[in-house]
């Protein structure tokens, strides 16, 4: 059930009303219902997937939740003895824990790996090895690697302690399943969304609004921008030597901002959705186009992810007691180089691990590795670019952000090509032909046409744009400072906007969001 | 207490860890330090500091700091 099939829409009308009509108390039994219906839609086989998961986490929690109170019995019974001895029932406790929590982690991201990298390992072992092997044809449910993360996440925070494990099976199972979030995130943490997704409280009409409001601009961004744009860059993309030099550029400038609509206007839709049922899912994106570096465009793209690395995987592997002892010989040989060793090798294990997360291809492993080493360089460099910016007093100025903001587009521009070319080999031509054979007159002389967009295509794109970086200085949900009224105006002007000159209906194949794939 | 004084002496000679009432605040240990501090805690006293515990307050002094890890201890 794609967010843009009309199937979804009237679903989406259905649950939205049961959920106005519906005692609050009764509210997310409701949703859990329509989460189930959502996932089910998409194959029997793939709730089935969806319902073991949730099982073994419901399990796993539960007996670590006996531990930890088994725990805190032992240690307020016995304050009167000797702290050596509590620590260590503490040490045995925590290492039984350890055990449920590898298990269990193990069983969910061994499923994980083996859907989405099964296929790739024996295409590679057969390339290598010159066998016939034939790849299983392997399940690989919708958002698997949202809702494995989400779990795995809320099992790690069971495991520290940081959030009692629950008690209802059901509940568990729509914080897993919860259906706005399963096609693209964002990777929610039940310690935020517990607190409203169980809420009993009435559904507030300006939360129903706002969401609704949310919804619209997500389609917005899909069907008026991402949709029409998308075509283009596949025709880049698809026929690298025909549609190189300025035509490559223009095709990973456009990806740039298909990306962007999709990805967010996917989010905005499933935040929407969530808002409007009096959910509060966390926000995943903060202008990333207006960071000035790497690690700030990391820091407003796809946040949920990138906070879920941080905490689950740098944080544990930079502490680790392999990469303290790393560190520890080397800062006995160079003490700066010390401090940063375990970070370095935090840092490019995480990245390739995200690039590993977003699918089977040596582009995204390539892809991780390029922008682990552009944030390791960065910072190996920041005090080389302190001395020259107050050299040249440029560090503070409104150029100098300018020129760091665009720098940072493009650098980023250039390494998400990997996700839109052929393999790692046809995306550094396609870089290279940018500028060894840039020839504008192709672009200019063959215009968008050749792209398959026609001028009214893109003065439709430029102009939502521009729509988009207007909407945009209204805040974030788009409802601040704005009387009802008016709010209810743009909304529905978006709307007929995007009813007019959406790409959907007949002759148009409403496209998946590019992140279902993963 | 002492080996809280003696990892951030490790890590900044030029200060009086004991005294020092703004590390995080006042810039002087950086995202570096901050990892490192976590790996020697963890290897001098058993203790896991998580991302939950990376706040300002429980950086800002040995003192805060030794508190913060003697809760975990217990």
């Amino acid at each position: 059930m794609l967010f843009t099939s009309y199937t979804f829409l009237l679903f989406l009308a259905v649950v939205l009303t049961a959920c106005w009509l519906c005692p609050p108390r009764f509210r997310w039994r409701l949703t859990l219902a329509a989460s189930v219906v959502f996932y089910a839609w998409l194959g029997w086989s793939s709730l089935a997937y969806l319902a073991v998961t949730v099982a073994l986490a419901y399990v796993a929690g539960r007996l670590m939740g006996r531990l930890h109170a088994q725990r805190e019995a032992f240690l307020s019974a016995s304050a009167d003895r000797p702290r050596e001895e509590r620590r260590a029932y503490s040490k045995r406790n925590e290492a039984a824990r350890r055990r449920v929590l590898a298990a269990c982690l193990t069983l969910i991201l061994g499923a994980l790996l083996a859907v989405k990298y099964t296929a790739w390992a024996v295409g590679g072992a057969n390339a290598l090895f010159g066998t016939g092997l034939a790849a299983p044809r392997l399940l690989m449910p919708m958002g698997v690697s949202f809702f494995t993360f989400q779990t795995a996440g809320y099992l790690i925070d069971v495991y520290r302690g940081a959030v009692k494990a629950e008690r209802g099976a059901a509940r568990l199972a729509l914080f897993c399943s919860f259906f706005p979030q399963m096609v693209q995130g964002p990777i929610s943490r039940w310690g935020d969304l517990s607190q409203t997704l169980f809420s009993a409280d009435k559904i507030n009409s300006g939360d129903f609004f706002a969401g609704i409001q949310r919804i619209v601009l997500g389609f917005f961004k899909k069907l008026v921008i991402a949709d029409r744009l998308l075509a283009a860059v596949r025709t880049v993309t698809a026929d690298p030597e025909t549609y190189h030099g300025a035509y490559a550029a223009l095709g990973i400038l456009l990806y740039a901002v298909t990306l962007y609509a999709d990805f967010t206007g996917g989010i905005d839709i499933a935040l929407g959705a969530a808002r409007a049922m009096g959910v509060r899912l966390a926000e995943n994106f903060d202008r990333p186009f207006a960071a000035a570096s790497a690690a700030e465009y990391w820091r407003r793209w796809h946040i949920t992810m990138g906070t879920w690395f941080r905490d689950y995987l740098f944080y544990p592997l930079s502490a680790s007691r392999p990469l303290t002892r790393l560190s520890r010989w080397a800062r006995g040989k160079n003490a700066a180089a010390g401090r940063r060793v375990p970070v370095y090798a935090a840092t490019l294990t995480v990245w390739l691990a995200t690039g590993a997360w977003h699918g089977a291809s040596w582009n995204f492993w390539v892809w991780g590795l390029a922008n682990g080493l552009v944030i390791v360089l960065s910072e190996e460099c920041a005090p080389l670019y302190k001395r020259f910016h107050a050299r040249f007093g440029l560090g503070k100025t409104a150029a100098y952000r300018a020129f760091a903001v665009v720098r940072t587009f493009c650098l980023m521009s250039l390494i998400r090509s990997l996700d839109i070319y052929d393999g790692v080999g046809t995306t550094f031509r396609a870089i290279g032909s940018i500028v060894t054979r840039f020839d504008a007159g192709n672009v200019i002389n063959g215009g968008f046409s050749a792209l398959g967009l026609t001028a009214g295509d893109a003065a439709v794109a430029a102009g939502a744009v521009l729509v988009l970086l207007v909407w945009g200085r209204r805040g974030r949900d788009g409802t601040r400072e704005t009387s009802a009224a008016l709010q209810t105006a743009l909304t529905l002007a978006l709307l007929m906007v995007t009813l007019v000159f959406g790409a959907y209906g007949p002759g148009y194949d409403a496209g998946q969001f590019i992140y279902n794939r993963f | 207490m002492d080996e809280i004084i003696a990892i951030l002496s490790s890590l900044h000679p030029e200060i009086d860890a004991a005294s020092c009432e703004e590390l995080a605040d006042g810039g002087v240990i950086d995202s570096f330090d901050i990892v490192s501090i976590i790996a020697e805690v963890r290897e001098r006293f058993d203790v896991t500091l998580t991302a939950a515990h990376i706040l300002p307050e429980h950086f800002n002094s040995a003192r805060a700091l030794w508190a913060l890890v003697e809760g975990l201890m217990d």
